[in-house]
């Protein structure tokens, strides 16, 4: 092989490489902006959209703009009990979907993909129009938004759970009750450890749903507002750079759960 | 296999009935919305009254906010899938030991803000940004040409944010892929182009297809790109939808209008998913 064939060859095989971790870099480039604002000074300037001056003062008074730490705080409460209802419930049914079979088990698959498969205002419309028609369009709040949120959360928890249930082998259960474990220890002991990484999952995926949520949370929300809904409130005016503080913290946050989640597994699979 | 023959009923209950109550059910009462009489209001109590016509009001009125959508979300679909499986293909192949924390970082941006993501994009994009000014360097866009408020901002904003969702289907199905297929396409003397149009990629067709749908869906009921980077002349029908709804209290059109997007997308699903042929996707 001449050089020139060598090189042609490292190309062909790093290119796709280098292609691949170029559409990654493109990822992270918004996310490198609103880290980079988070530490902007424009209280000098009318154009919110440029950089002016470092400043540690957003992070240093992440509550100044009016209203913004209560619609975070509003945003943490509904995702919290969203995702401990979603994640309770979504998991009983994965068990259920996986571990016993029953008529209508395919029919169930569908009707749980759909959620995931719908357009946000197509559900947001809808649910709003239920709420509208039972007299509760009066009383939009965080009762609906909690309702709406748990809904499209359900979907994601059953289909992660359910994975890790498939995945998981059956003889090490065989062989607990094999050893004499009751149905309850085999549980607790063996299934509950092994199928809790995609649970974690499943948790950590609807709290940032629920957090996440625009579309839905805007229709059912009435007077409440939550992070996003203030986000879209200040856009048209121009975002106070605090809300970059925001979004860089949550972005730590998850990455750091999501990488501590990653690292429990393999150490288990290594184990 | 268990004992017990009602334990898969009970477990599947909770969420079901949560599921029936509040996402199947809702449905119906969309369209039975969609059919209220528009001189109506919500104060004073809306009534069915089998008004076909709002449908074809709102087609009058909203063909194009509706045929924009499902262009824009056509286009960005067609872009992440290439983007999409370069990544994807790059991860399953390429990436070694080093797998697992790329398809972390595939996510991580997923679980920051849309919003302030969006409007991170506003800056990028922004007239006398690096993108712009650079564009303007090298004579691809004119002196006064710009980004933002153009159909190729929201594209971009509508590509960025669904990537994740192409990325993830693409990557498992790629992943299943015996890598010992592809080295007999090889020994058989198959060009390694070749061996990717004949071997791998018809492996990954369900990883196309559920991409394909995860990506274009979300897209086309979008709008919250449309409102942060477009102008009103890029306005999608989600953004008239939620107008409707929230501003005007046209809740009639809006209902109209919701389910006219829901019947298109079914059918367009329908028909992508019989002619791709992979009906054990759900």
């Amino acid at each position: 092989m001449t050089g020139l064939q060598r090189a042609g060859r490292w190309i062909g095989e790093h290119l796709v490489l280098a292609a691949g971790l170029l559409v990654l870099v493109y990822m992270f480039v918004p996310i490198a902006v609103v880290m980079l604002m988070s530490f902007n000074d424009n209280s000098k300037s009318r154009n919110v959209y440029a950089f002016r001056d470092f400043t540690w003062n957003n992070w240093a008074n992440p509550c100044r703009p009016d209203g913004m730490c209560e619609a975070v705080v509003r945003s943490i409460e509904i995702g919290l009990l969203a995702t401990l209802v979603a994640t309770l419930l979504g998991s009983l049914a994965a068990f259920g979907l996986v571990r016993h079979n029953f008529a209508g088990r395919s029919i169930a698959n569908t009707v749980i993909f759909l959620p995931m498969a719908s357009p946000e205002i197509v559900m947001g419309s809808s649910l709003l129009a239920l709420f509208v028609a039972g007299g509760f369009g009066g009383r939009l709040g965080f009762v609906t938004i909690f309702i709406a949120h748990v809904m499209f959360c359900l979907s994601f928890v059953i289909v992660t759970v359910k994975a890790r249930l498939a995945g998981l082998d059956e003889n090490l259960e065989q062989a607990a009750m094999d050893l004499y474990a009751s149905e309850w220890t085999t549980f607790w002991r063996v299934t509950f450890p092994l199928v809790f990484p995609g649970i974690a999952a499943a948790a950590l995926l609807s709290f940032s749903l629920s957090f996440d949520d625009f579309i839905i949370t805007n229709l059912n929300a009435g007077q409440t507002v939550t992070f996003p809904m203030f986000v879209w409130g200040v856009a048209q005016r121009g975002i106070p750079m605090q809300v970059n503080v925001v979004g860089t913290v949550m972005f730590l946050i998850s990455l750091f759960l999501v990488l501590g989640n990653m690292l429990v597994t393999r150490k288990r699979a290594a184990a | 296999m268990r004992r017990g023959r009602f334990t898969g009923y009970w477990l599947m209950l909770p969420a079901g009935l949560w599921l029936a109550l509040f996402f199947v059910i809702p449905f119906y009462s969309l369209l039975a919305t969609s059919l209220f009489d528009p001189e109506g209001s919500v104060l004073t109590g809306y009534d069915v009254s089998y008004r076909f016509a709002n449908f074809t009001d709102a087609l009058d009125q909203f063909w194009e906010p509706l045929v924009r959508s499902l262009w824009y979300a056509a286009v960005a679909t067609a872009i992440c899938l290439v983007l999409g499986y370069i990544l994807a293909y790059a991860i399953a192949f390429k990436a070694g030991r080093w797998r697992t924390l790329l398809l972390v970082l595939v996510i991580a941006p997923f679980f920051t803000s849309f919003l302030v993501r969006t409007l991170s994009w506003k800056l990028i994009l922004a007239d006398d940004g690096f993108v712009v000014d650079t564009l303007q360097f090298l004579h691809v866009l004119g002196e006064d040409g710009r980004l933002l408020a153009t159909p190729v901002a929201v594209i971009a904003g509508l590509v960025y944010n669904f990537l994740p969702f192409m990325v993830l289907p693409l990557y498992a199905s790629l992943e299943k892929i015996d890598g010992r297929l592809i080295e007999a396409a090889g020994d058989l003397y198959a060009s390694p182009s070749r061996g990717f149009l004949k071997v791998t990629l018809p492996l990954s067709k369900p990883g196309v297809v559920a991409g394909t749908l995860l990506t274009f869906i979300p897209a086309a009921g979008d709008y919250i790109n449309a409102s942060l980077l477009g102008s009103p002349n890029q306005r999608m029908v989600g953004n008239v939808i939620q107008n409707l709804f929230t501003s005007t209290g046209d809740y009639a059109t809006a209902g109209a209008l919701s389910v006219i997007l829901m019947v298109i997308i079914v059918a367009m699903v329908m028909v992508y998913i019989r002619t791709a042929g992979t009906e054990d996707l759900v």
